[in-house]
């Protein structure tokens, strides 16, 4: 008894082990890779003393790569607090205000998750093309200010918090706003970390809204950037990969910063059910 | 609620014309709440819908001189020539496989992995944190990255001649183009699911374990008995965000095959000739087509979720 059960932990600690290997392997390799001189890329051994970050200084002052950096992280950073704001009051207004159609926005919400996002695709371009908005920052952010996805996480993580704190408040004659981002927001930490990580690193990684809207190599964010980068110099892959670094580092250090909220984040706003 | 009761408790004249303000304020303030979103819905997604369904119906293009209104009308044709179109039934039943083959083997890893991490073992945030990884990373990054690994004379390759297994031209092979897009879709969705079942995991009260052991069950009888069981809606649940999640793929077909949907269409997926018809080749009527008879799968496979959930779970 003693000793199966002795058996079984090996063999959980060799899955999670090998599955570790799997999931970080090809990070590591690549990241390695990135360091290596474009001779030394298909050399299976690593030359420690050929290393070097020349690829990473290359791609940053013979390629628009800083330009793509600037442009994702600008890009994200409107997106993500126009999500949070906008999500969080819509979230709020569905949990807990009375107003008439209320009912039929949150059915309409609710509705609109089931349409695939590419269905409007094309009378969005043509009417961002009309507004003269295609190629612009105006054109990657306007419209995607808000998210169904996140408006739902967080009038669910509303009906979870006591309506106790803000009755009180509104006794102490905190109108409704100030109750809302003096109170409400405050206490949504946790679901706000949790759409911070959603909404940047989705925005962040978001390929195909981009490669249609950015047109001209100076408007690329990082993923469409690297892309065109990989197609024309899919033979380099020391700085390819260097690339490849760039555009996924940044995800992966704001999911590790957020990461102890974001789990609890989850099991908190019922994204679950 | 509560300052209805107040107003009952001292109903003095003033006191009954604030709260009838009160209420009107209420009003508008829901609605001040929700505007900036309901404007954008109806800007970017209601009225887009209503132009897409018209579109549909129509044939036009960008570049036509005439604008989408007086494009002429074609009935269903779009529709019915999508399914004569060789290249269109191709990219759907790519779509198809593909989802048939990720959807199981993605929940499976990642219900076996939610398992094993959320039993007694150390370093379990590592574990958690690693396995998330795969999931936060930019597809287009993921892409290039199994490129890299896959290509002919690449690291994958060597390790399979350690075992004395033939090299492989993993992308560039027709029959291996497809299967190995969907490696790296399982690959890198396993964490998303993981954690979901994590915090489904999180809701079995305990004591069905202690009660189950007092009766003598041992680990996998408690896993199949209890666990799997109580897990159900969070199983359904994620069926149907994977199913949707997969039918809707581009990304990754568009970065391994240049936009291309090659080699011979064998990673064409719907959206990707979506992608193609509407904004290579202009026919915007034709890619609006598409696009509903893409909404119509998405939307029976939502049908079908409410069927397992019963309305009052689905959300």
């Amino acid at each position: 008894m003693q000793k199966g059960f002795k058996i079984s932990k090996v063999i959980f600690y060799l899955v999670l082990i090998g599955y570790a290997i799997i999931c970080l392997g090809p990070f590591l390799w690549s990241f390695i890779t990135s360091f290596k001189p474009t001779s030394e890329i298909n050399n299976f051994n690593i030359d420690f003393k050929t290393l070097s970050a020349k690829n990473y200084i290359f791609l940053w002052k013979e390629f628009p790569f800083a330009r793509w950096v600037f442009n994702s992280i600008y890009v994200a950073l409107i997106v993500t607090l126009g999500n949070i704001l906008f999500n969080s009051m819509a979230g709020y207004a569905l949990a807990r205000i009375n107003f008439p159609g209320k009912k039929a926005l949150f059915l309409a919400i609710l509705g609109m998750m089931m349409v695939p996002g590419q269905v409007v695709m094309v009378p969005t371009f043509i009417l961002l093309s009309k507004l003269g908005w295609v190629n612009t920052y105006k054109g990657l952010t306007i419209p995607f200010l808000t998210s169904l996805f996140g408006i739902f996480l967080m009038r669910q993580f509303f009906t979870t918090i006591p309506k106790a704190i803000e009755e009180s408040a509104m006794i102490d004659g905190l109108s409704r706003f100030g109750i809302f981002f003096r109170i409400v927001l405050p206490l949504a930490r946790p679901a706000l970390s949790t759409q911070f990580i959603l909404m940047f690193t989705g925005n962040w990684n978001s390929f195909l809204w981009p490669s249609l809207l950015a047109q001209s190599e100076e408007m690329y964010t990082l993923p469409v950037g690297l892309n065109s980068f990989y197609g024309q110099y899919y033979q380099f892959w020391d700085q390819v990969l260097a690339g490849v670094m760039i555009l996924s580092i940044p995800s992966i250090l704001i999911f590790l910063i957020f990461q102890k909220n974001f789990i609890k984040g989850i099991a908190t706003t019922g994204l679950k059910e | 609620m509560s300052l209805e009761v107040k107003t009952n408790v001292a109903p003095s004249k003033p006191k009954v014309m604030t709260m009838k303000r009160l209420k009107r304020k209420e009003k508008i303030e829901g609605w001040l709440f929700v505007l900036p979103f309901v404007i954008s819905a109806l800007v970017f997604f209601i009225g887009p819908l209503l132009v897409a369904f018209m579109l549909s119906f129509k044939e036009y293009s960008y570049l036509d001189m005439v604008s989408m209104f007086e494009a002429p009308w074609v009935g269903l044709s779009n529709y019915i020539n999508a399914f004569k179109d060789s290249t269109f039934l191709r990219a759907l039943l790519n779509t198809t496989l593909y989802s048939l083959g990720v959807v199981p083997i993605q929940l499976f890893i990642a219900l076996v992995l939610a398992l094993i991490v959320d039993s007694d073992i150390k370093g379990k945030t590592f574990f958690r944190v690693a396995y998330y990884i795969p999931t936060v990373t930019s597809t287009v990054a993921v892409s290039v990255m199994f490129l890299f690994i896959f290509k002919s004379d690449g690291v994958l390759n060597k390790i399979l001649s350690f075992f004395n297994l033939p090299p492989y031209n993993w992308f560039g092979d027709t029959r291996l183009a497809l299967p190995t897009i969907m490696m790296m879709a399982i690959w890198s969705s396993v964490g998303l699911y993981m954690v979901i079942f994590l915090a489904g995991l999180q809701d079995i009260p305990s004591s069905l374990y202690e009660a189950a052991r007092i009766d003598g069950a041992n680990k996998l009888q408690e896993v199949l008995y209890i666990t799997i069981p109580l897990l159900k809606p969070t199983i359904f649940f994620n069926l149907v965000v994977s199913l949707i999640g997969t039918f809707q793929v581009f990304d990754q077909a568009f970065v391994v095959s240049n936009g291309t949907g090659g080699p011979l269409d064998s990673t064409m997926t719907v959206v990707l000739y979506l992608y193609k018809t509407g904004f290579r080749d202009f026919q915007m009527g034709y890619a609006s087509a598409i696009a509903f008879i893409l909404f119509a799968i998405i939307f029976i496979l939502t049908l079908i979720q409410r069927k397992f959930f019963g309305e009052e779970t689905e959300f």
